[in-house]
């Protein structure tokens, strides 16, 4: 396999958010939705219901005022790398039906919804909650079928959902490509829509491999973590921030432990 | 009487051998095993199972390939009778004349009515189906409702660009010698999926002589696997 695909160009596609830039707006969640055919209810007060395959989650320093800080933390999924074939990302090492597993030109997470059938390991193994379950069928409101994005299949009740980085965009920018007769794509061909929706352009999207890309750049800053580190699930989801409690904080580091 | 009382019979003396009567004569000593399975027996057990089990079979074989079929597909016309062969002859540039591609890799598929008043604005033959075209479509600026053949599942992303651009591959070797068709075929959808009958394959057998005859998953998965293209999941859904 390793000869074949030897070939082909590899991407490690990842995200660098930068959450002192951050102003928990929520555009990154409405593009998101809109992106992706994600479907909502009228009443989408219940957060274990309602899907988000992008989420903001507020953080405060839990400190009185004046003191007080808050953060806000965008969570797409986090794509994690696992370390080796033997140690794959969470979602993958559970699923009884291989629905979900590890593009291997890309490094994106794939979720098939066609092969799911819904008993939501995955949901369970996933240490950020990024995982998302189809409890109805999507019902758009009237009118809105028209408006859904071609690129991407809608999902049916019983499956499980999550972001793909946009992988339609992925696809609609290799097919450009192919027909100019290239096989790489340049940076600006694909973001995904929450990287370009960011008002505060918090969020940069591109390939981690590559020094060419900013997010090459950022994410060595010695500002950067990612969220449960120390879980070994190896994200391609990257963070910025300046302030210590921050990463104390979403790192899921205690008082009294020491952050390495 | 069962074919091993018989035999037991047979062996247990002579002196029973006469109350058999019938074809075993009473005089013989020895008598074989299979001599007593007379003409009628084998009428009886052999040949009759098999007449019955044949008929059965061939009606089972019927209602699965003939019958079965024509409940599973609805068939419909195309709206009009197009003739691939007559417009291969005319074009320049082969298939790609009228199925073209985008700018940006974007295939046009079957392309709309706008494509073909590039040459029937007006009637330039005096075919009754050119005169539908012209009359039903063109002039009263509707889209022909064409049925999709080759049409797949939501779940599916295809880009002609990286197969006809990039691999090379000709458009003979999925959708199968079309241009040299002088009518369209009859458009059969399966009324459970809603799929086209060109994805399963028209032969029910299931059996796949040409490369073109069935466009299911296994065979862009073959065809990946043999030229050594991925098999990612993300390589064809979305």
């Amino acid at each position: 396999m390793k000869d074949i695909h030897s070939e082909q160009k590899t991407y490690k596609f990842g995200m660098v958010i930068d959450l002192d830039k951050c102003t928990g707006c929520g555009a990154c969640m409405v593009a998101c939705m809109a992106e992706n055919n994600v479907s909502f209810r009228a009443d989408e007060t219940d957060k274990l219901r309602s899907i988000t395959w992008m989420r903001v989650y507020k953080m405060t320093n839990g400190l009185p005022f004046p003191d007080t800080e808050v953060c806000y933390i965008p969570r797409p999924c986090m794509h994690c790398e696992g370390s080796g074939h033997h140690r794959p990302a969470p979602c993958i090492a559970v699923c009884p039906a291989t629905a979900t597993d590890r593009d291997h030109e890309t490094g994106i997470v794939s979720q098939i919804y066609t092969r799911c059938f819904g008993c939501r390991y995955c949901m369970a193994a996933c240490p950020y909650h990024a995982r998302y379950f189809n409890w109805w069928d999507p019902k758009w409101p009237k009118g809105m079928e028209k408006y859904l994005n071609p690129d991407v299949s809608p999902r049916m009740r019983g499956v499980v959902e999550k972001c793909s980085f946009c992988y339609h965009r992925f696809q609609r920018a290799k097919n450009k490509a192919y027909a100019e007769g290239r096989r790489e794509i340049r940076e600006d061909e694909y973001q995904t829509a929450c990287a370009q929706a960011c008002p505060a352009g918090a969020i940069t999207f591109g390939d981690l491999n590559n020094p060419q890309h900013a997010v090459y750049k950022l994410k060595n800053s010695p500002n950067a973590f990612r969220i449960l580190e120390k879980l070994g699930t190896n994200p391609k989801v990257y963070y910025l921030s300046t302030k210590e409690w921050v990463r104390r904080g979403v790192d899921h580091y205690l008082e009294e432990e020491a952050q390495d | 009487m069962s074919a091993t009382e018989e035999k037991e019979q047979a062996v247990s003396g002579q002196a029973e051998q006469g109350k058999e009567g019938g074809e075993q004569a009473a005089g013989r000593a020895e008598i074989k095993p299979t001599s007593t399975l007379s003409r009628a027996k084998l009428l009886k057990f052999l040949v009759l199972p098999l007449l019955v089990f044949g008929a059965g079979f061939v009606v089972n074989l019927f209602i699965g390939w003939v019958i079965f079929p024509r409940l599973l597909y609805s068939e419909k016309d195309q709206p009009i009778d197009f003739s691939h062969k007559i417009h291969v002859e005319a074009v320049e540039e082969g298939c790609e004349s009228c199925h073209f591609f985008g700018e940006d890799g974007t295939f046009s598929g079957v392309p709309g009515a706008e494509k073909c008043a590039e040459c029937h604005e007006e009637r330039i033959g005096i075919h009754p189906e050119e005169a539908k075209l012209v009359e039903e479509y063109i002039l009263p600026g509707k889209e022909i409702p064409w049925h999709i053949y080759a049409r797949q599942p939501n779940c599916v992303y295809f880009s002609h660009a990286a197969h006809i651009k990039m691999a090379k591959l000709e458009c003979v070797t999925c959708h199968g010698p079309v241009g040299e068709s002088i009518h369209v075929k009859r458009y059969q959808q399966n009324r459970i999926t809603g799929y086209s009958r060109d994805i399963w394959g028209w032969r029910i057998s299931g059996i796949k002589t040409n490369s073109w005859d069935r466009m299911k998953m296994d065979d862009c998965a073959d065809c990946h696997k043999k030229s050594g293209a991925r098999n990612d999941c993300f390589v064809c859904h979305k």
